[in-house]
């Protein structure tokens, strides 16, 4: 280990097992210092039992947990640099919102309690409901209020319980923004646990998409939505056409495969196979699909698609979101900007489809084609 | 109500007579005319009666205001025992009320429905031969004695019964399920994730309790000591059957008023004071305990 993984909080195959069921599987995370980390996954995935360990609210079955070099698995939760703002908020219904705030400092025996208070909640403006109870405020600042209890002990980690979960959602566009402010602002670790995957990718740097206990892939938003590792990823993280194709061979820097009765190359960095695979799925995203009529130009070096036929067409404004049936019976989905252009196409008209080679991926055909998919 | 024409928002509201409220009320307003107005309209004319007469010679009102001063310099003491006693049995009660109820909503599991029907469970025997059996077991020779002795708490000439010991004791066992079943429904509705909270800023077990859960059960503290103090203080069965004559609480001497000396004044001015007590102590205790942190 290097002397940056000593800074910042590091996960080292924690497993937490229940009587009839295993929540996480030797997970293996670092999250550096001042980086705003997001756990993505399903609900039921093992990412708010990661939390809960962090936090010291469940105890590990195996597995080292270590915040800036030092071992804090088995410390008690009051014993740790790390606060937590909770799925409900938690906050303490008997005392005011000053006092809430005030509540870890003065379990610490902080002086200056009054002056710290005051500056936090002038931070999550606030400042004129100090002497009201947490039932008289509204949803969004309450999450405030369990915002600034947290902050206010400036934790070297501060883990985020889906804490924008029950706020509605022009509300929680402007807490993301403002959440991503203040973190930038104080410059601490965030960890935020999230079943929002666009919650995720707005406001995170790094995201590790969890399922089933298991880190399926981490990365930069970017990354993760633009070369998915797995079908889970492809289809929770946005959606993606999943398509069945025959691994031909490699050429140079690209992976050629047949996809039903189309060759298709996709670059060997983008391709997930296990060496000698005969079989992959070929991803591309909706929005990277070309489509146009038979024999029309495609603005894509690749080989173009034909014989679609429309089976919906969806206008939704900004874009239009057509179904394309395949000759070989499956449904793809393509979303095109209205830039005007081109008329819209019509229910039951013939397309041809392509798209960049570059932005297409191999997934391994092993996998489910259909995990990760939101119903 | 889509189909109604335009302009006709809603149904017609049907006009309020003003009388249905009044006629609703009536029942209550009997009950509480024939069981407590009358009666307590009573027991205020008895405590003012000439003390000089008796049951057969017929009671004059006199407005013999004497009546509470003679009752207090008489019963003075069996009075403060009462407050005493009471007192005594209700702060035992609510440390032996708290664990048990804290234990009950908390730790229980699936045992809990069972545990509290066992709270309750004494009820289903009467109340007389539940303290008669402790007369039992506080026996001279019963085996709780003769075990105290043998570990020299108690000295060879030493009771339990007839003991300010015995009668605290019979007050703590029956008044329990009132101090457990208010605590019980107050600790219950705790959300448990704000004990964890308070544990995530700092807060060790121990002040997590005395910052969070202990604040969050205090209306079942107030219910539950009031309903344990106010029995207690105005019973006579334990002091009667576990006690002595030096154990005499005032419901003790209230009975005997009544009941074998014929003095009616007497007895109701000393009921009203009791009752006035109490009523001055509750009141100052819901004040100082209940409205301000409470809501």
């Amino acid at each position: 280990m290097s002397s940056v993984a000593e800074k910042g909080l590091e996960l080292e195959a924690l497993t937490k097992e229940y009587a009839n069921f295993t929540a996480v599987k030797s997970l293996d995370l670092h999250v550096p210092t001042g980086s705003f980390f997001a756990l993505l996954g399903p609900s039921g995935c093992g990412k708010t039992t990661t939390l809960r360990m962090v936090a010291g609210l469940e105890t590990p079955t195996s597995g080292r947990i270590t915040l800036g070099g030092q071992d804090i698995t088995f410390a008690k939760p009051y014993r740790r640099p790390v606060n937590t703002v909770f799925q409900n908020y938690a906050l303490f219904p008997h005392l005011d919102i000053f006092e809430n705030v005030a509540f870890g400092l003065r379990r610490r025996k902080v002086s200056s309690v009054d002056s710290q208070v005051k500056e936090m909640l002038e931070l999550v403006e606030l400042q004129s409901q100090a002497r009201k109870k947490p039932a008289q405020l509204s949803g969004g600042q309450q999450q405030r209020v369990a915002l600034a209890r947290a902050l206010i002990n400036r934790p070297e980690v501060l883990l985020l319980d889906e804490p924008l979960g029950a706020l509605d959602l022009k509300l929680r566009r402007a807490m993301q923004i403002e959440l991503k402010r203040i973190q930038t602002e104080v410059g601490l670790t965030f960890v935020h646990v999230t079943h929002d995957q666009e919650e995720a990718m707005t406001m995170a740097d790094t995201i590790a998409v969890m399922n089933n206990g298991v880190i399926e892939q981490m990365g930069a938003p970017a990354e993760l939505y633009e070369n998915p590792k797995t079908t889970f990823v492809a289809n929770f993280l946005g959606q993606s056409n999943l398509i069945e194709g025959q691994v031909r061979g490699v050429e140079g820097d690209f992976v050629r495969v047949d996809m039903q009765g189309t060759l298709v190359s996709i670059p060997t960095s983008r391709s997930h196979v296990k060496a000698g695979s005969k079989f992959g799925w070929v991803g591309i995203r909706p929005e990277k699909v070309l489509i146009g009529g038979p024999g029309d130009p495609i603005d894509a070096p690749g080989n173009s698609i034909p014989g679609g036929v429309v089976t919906d067409v969806s206008f939704v404004g900004v874009s239009t979101q057509y179904l394309v049936r395949m000759p070989w019976g499956q449904e793809l989905q393509v979303f095109e900007q209205n830039t005007g252009r081109r008329r819209l196409f019509a229910v039951g008209e013939t397309v041809d489809m392509s798209w960049r080679p570059e932005y297409a991926f191999l997934l391994d055909h092993e996998q489910d084609a259909a995990a990760g998919v939101e119903l | 109500m889509s189909a109604l024409p335009s302009g006709q928002t809603t149904a017609p509201v049907p006009e309020r007579t003003g009388w249905t409220g009044y006629i609703l009320m009536v029942p209550g307003i009997v009950w509480l005319l024939a069981f407590f107005v009358i009666p307590f309209y009573s027991l205020v004319a008895t405590s003012l009666y000439d003390p000089n007469g008796s049951t057969y010679a017929g009671y004059e009102m006199t407005w013999a205001f004497g009546n509470y001063a003679d009752a207090i310099s008489k019963y003075w003491g069996p009075l403060l025992r009462s407050l005493l006693y009471g007192g005594a049995a209700t702060l035992i009660c609510l440390v032996l009320g708290y664990v048990l109820a804290y234990a009950i909503a908390f730790k229980a599991g699936r045992w809990k429905n069972l545990m509290l029907v066992l709270v309750i469970a004494p009820f289903f025997t009467s109340f007389l031969v539940r303290t008669l059996s402790w007369k039992l077991l506080l026996a001279d020779d019963g085996f709780i004695v003769n075990a105290l002795k043998f570990v020299h708490l108690l000295g060879p000439d030493g009771r339990l019964l007839a003991t300010p010991v015995a009668v605290i004791a019979g007050l703590v066992y029956n008044f329990l399920p009132f101090m457990v079943l208010p605590l019980f429904a107050s600790i219950g509705k705790i959300d448990h994730r704000l004990v964890e909270a308070a544990s995530d800023l700092y807060a060790s077990p121990i002040r997590a309790f005395f910052k969070v859960t202990w604040p969050l059960s205090l209306p079942g503290v107030v219910s539950g000591t009031l309903l344990t103090f106010i029995p207690a203080a105005g019973d006579y069965i334990n002091a009667a059957l576990l006690g002595s004559p030096r154990q005499r609480m005032v419901g003790n001497v209230i009975q005997n008023l009544f009941t074998a000396a014929n003095d009616y004044p007497s007895a109701a001015a000393l009921s009203m004071i009791l009752m006035l007590i109490i009523l001055v102590m509750v009141l100052l205790y819901v004040r100082k305990a209940g409205t301000e942190e409470l809501l």
